[in-house]
């Protein structure tokens, strides 16, 4: 009986958090909803006028709308990744973080495609896909990689929802009609049994290593969309695990970012500890140190062969896009293990901070392997009109891609009012654990 | 039954594109009138009116289903066949190309391009720094290996088994991978809405691109209803010097309108080779090395004031300029 209490505490506890919206989060919302609004127009100009409206051309036919699709669906599949393992060792400090890992991985996969989308020429006719579908082709395999990874986070998702939507379903005698309704068919007459428990916590484990083996080959798809072809930049052996690499490493630092607002916005000082902080910083220093190692090797080879073509794009890379290149494989990379690195260094604040830089750096590098490889061609490009030799994004890409993030957001906050961010089950379980042996570690 | 019937008519049709490459000039005169009995039915107005088919004979037919156009129009599904037993191959010869960029414009107006849709581009290149640089005229490759045609999701582009690498805009979704994997550049795309894609006077076919599609990819296409009627693409019969050679290595021939040679002897007497031959893609486009060159580069630059504005702001251009090459 003591459970049953523990679980209609904590649901009083985090209900808070579920339905009462105070000011600042009416404002964020209307806030949210009006950068929304402006890519739709974006959106909407871009259907009437064609893409002559982005800055894309004949040479550079994807900019940054392939960006956003490979950063979204890269952090979407580090999130599984990260998820995964997480449910699967049994992580000490899993609980904390978990439900914000797998929330993240979801959104990410339902925004990401969207971008792609973007990039079609002929909207009107997406189902040709389906109609006259071509096994050969990589796009063919990325859809369906898509495809079914969104099927099998949604599942996993939804198992790790079921315990706290039947603690929601107990205990919301008080909250509105359609709420409990809500709970009641969403938890689908879960009731904590013994065998249930079991077969729940069986299924997810199951399913948490299948969403890692689907991220990895989901993952390497999207890189061989870049390396399959010849062109200079992209023709890579080392892509597919690059992107991996990559994926984790702005997985990681969105992981970090989110914890902190979280943190700060909803007093879960509790729950959401430095430990946790710690940990993820730590994880996050291994990742750069790959990714750094990962891109140097890319670069370091191109340059120690000189193959003309990659001479071309290195000149490109060196002159036109100095700063950015700096920006993107310098500083994106040496800062966050700088910081990392050295344990006095390791704050709340500079982890999150190394965070925010780790995810700029990264949407540079990523740029410059979409841009400059477009812009640098086999046979040089021979045009007089500035706009199809250099690329430069319109602010209707721009608007869309924020809208792109501020959709993001917008659902985070949304499925927080649904179910706590703390998974109220897992808290029960660790108790439960803590019980059974009483000296385990002390983490959440 | 309907169905029928029209496949019946798209057989004949194959039937006599089969007949009229083989047979004289009179025959196909008379048989391109024939109606090519497109999908649509069309109602008999009752008015009869003769033709000579391709074998010779004199039939009646209807006055409504008599075409308007001259030529046969290839619908979409039967220009993925190709021509049979031919295998077109292009030869390029650099050292006659002095840029006088008719074949650029012979191009555009047949495919109704504009200003600046160049399927056929010239681009001025230099084969390393000490090489003079010269004038080389860029087409599709239709490669045996095309990159493109491996990476399009819905087959809406295809190659052909007489070699001819088409783009079928109505299947096109506009994704813009096939223009990515291309090395040669070779791939444009309708980024806007243009007037002249409304014009529905000429009924698509692949083999024309014209109308052409918003969103869609087009590209050089070896003009194969220049081909059916055994014409030269447009570039070779626009160019002044002779430089574009156009045939069939089927029969070991290529002409550029005045001259008739044996391919291989060709290739092989004046050191023809593929551009960027160490890709893999297998081009059907051959060039002859600029040599012995008959126009210095500098005469693709005083022809007309047009020519001059074109290249007026190419980095190249300005560099080679800069160095005193030009």
């Amino acid at each position: 009986m003591d459970i049953i209490k523990r679980k209609s505490e904590l649901v009083n506890e985090f209900s808070p958090m579920l339905e009462k919206s105070t000011k600042t989060s009416k404002i964020w919302v209307s806030f949210l909803i009006l950068v929304i609004l402006i890519g739709l127009v974006a959106f909407i100009i871009q259907v009437v006028n064609g893409h002559i409206v982005t800055g894309m051309r004949d040479n550079v036919v994807w900019g940054i709308y392939i960006i956003n699709f490979i950063f979204f669906v890269c952090l979407s599949y580090s999130g599984a990744f990260i998820s995964g393992i997480l449910h699967f060792f049994k992580s000490p400090w899993k609980n904390s973080v978990s439900r914000i890992v797998e929330i993240i991985t979801v959104l990410s996969l339902i925004i990401g495609p969207i971008f792609i989308l973007l990039c079609i020429g002929r909207l009107d006719r997406l189902y040709f896909l389906f109609l006259y579908p071509r096994i050969q082709s990589p796009i063919t395999w990325d859809i369906i990689a898509i495809m079914t990874d969104l099927l099998g986070c949604f599942i996993y998702l939804y198992l790790t929802f079921i315990p706290d939507f039947a603690m929601l379903r107990d205990n919301s005698e008080n909250a509105p009609k359609w709420r409990q309704k809500m709970y009641k068919i969403l938890a689908i007459k879960y009731y904590d049994t013994p065998t249930q428990r079991e077969a729940l916590h069986k299924i997810t484990r199951t399913m948490s290593v299948m969403v890692i083996a689907l991220a990895i080959v989901a993952y390497s798809v999207l890189a061989w969309i870049f390396s399959l072809t010849v062109q200079p930049g992209w023709n890579s052996s080392i892509f597919a695990p690059y992107f991996i690499i990559a994926g984790l490493y702005s997985g990681v630092s969105v992981i970090i970012i989110a914890m902190y607002l979280i943190r700060k916005f909803y007093h879960l000082d509790h729950y959401i500890r430095k430990v946790h902080f710690m940990g993820a910083g730590v994880i996050l220093l291994i990742i750069s140190i790959l990714f750094g190692y990962f891109t140097f090797s890319e670069y370091f080879s191109r340059w120690f062969s000189h193959k003309i073509e990659d001479t071309k794009l290195l000149d490109t890379l060196f002159n036109r896009y100095f700063w950015y290149f700096i920006f993107a494989n310098y500083i994106g990379v040496l800062v966050p293990v700088f910081i990392l690195f050295f344990k006095k260094f390791r704050t709340i604040k500079s982890i999150t901070f190394a965070a925010v830089i780790a995810i700029l750096g990264l949407y540079v590098n990523r740029y410059l392997i979409v841009v400059p490889t477009l812009e640098t061609p086999y046979l040089p490009i021979q045009d007089t009109r500035p706009e199809y030799i250099h690329y430069t994004a319109t602010w209707i890409e721009w608007a869309l891609s924020f809208a792109g993030i501020a959709a993001f957001i917008l659902f985070f906050i949304l499925i927080m009012r649904l179910v706590p961010i703390i998974p109220m089950s897992g808290i029960i379980d660790y108790e439960r654990e803590q019980k059974r042996k009483p000296h385990a570690s002390n983490n959440h | 039954m309907a169905n029928k019937k029209t496949e019946e008519g798209s057989n004949n049709r194959r039937n006599f594109l089969r007949l009229g490459l083989m047979s004289s000039v009179s025959a196909v005169a008379g048989a391109t009138l024939i109606s090519n009995l497109t999908a649509d039915e069309v109602e008999p107005s009752g008015e009869k009116i003769r033709v000579l088919t391709p074998d010779g004979k004199m039939v009646e037919v209807d006055a409504k289903s008599i075409n308007k156009y001259p030529e046969a129009v290839i619908t979409p599904t039967e220009s993925r066949k190709g021509i049979p037993d031919k295998k077109f191959v292009m030869v390029i010869d650099l050292a006659k190309c002095k840029n006088a960029r008719k074949c650029v414009e012979g191009c555009q107006k047949a495919h109704k391009l504009d200003d600046h849709e160049e399927f056929m581009k010239v681009q001025l290149i230099q084969n390393n720094e000490e090489g003079s640089p010269y004038w080389f005229p860029k087409p599709c490759f239709h490669c045996d290996e095309p990159p493109c045609v491996t990476v399009c999701p819905t087959g809406a582009t295809f190659k052909r088994e007489d070699g001819i690498v088409l783009i079928d805009n109505e299947r096109c979704i506009g994704c813009k991978f096939c223009i990515t994997s291309c090395p040669y550049s070779a791939r444009q795309f309708n980024w806007g809405h243009k007037e002249k894609f409304e014009d529905k006077s000429q009924p698509y076919s692949p083999e024309t691109q014209v109308p052409a599609a918003e969103g869609t990819v087009m590209k050089c296409d070896f003009c194969p209803d220049m081909l059916r009627q055994g014409k030269l693409p447009h570039c070779a019969t626009a160019c002044p010097m002779g430089v574009i050679y156009f045939g069939d290595k089927n029969e070991d021939i290529v002409t550029n309108g005045s001259e008739t040679v044996s391919f291989s002897q060709l290739i092989k007497d004046r050191g023809g080779y593929r551009h960027l031959e160490h890709l893999g893609t297998k081009p059907n486009v051959y060039y002859l090395p600029a040599v012995n060159r008959q126009f210095p580069v500098e005469r693709g630059f005083d022809v007309d004031e047009e020519i001059i504005e074109r290249y007026k702001d190419v980095p190249f251009v300005k560099e080679l300029k800069e160095q005193g090459k030009l």
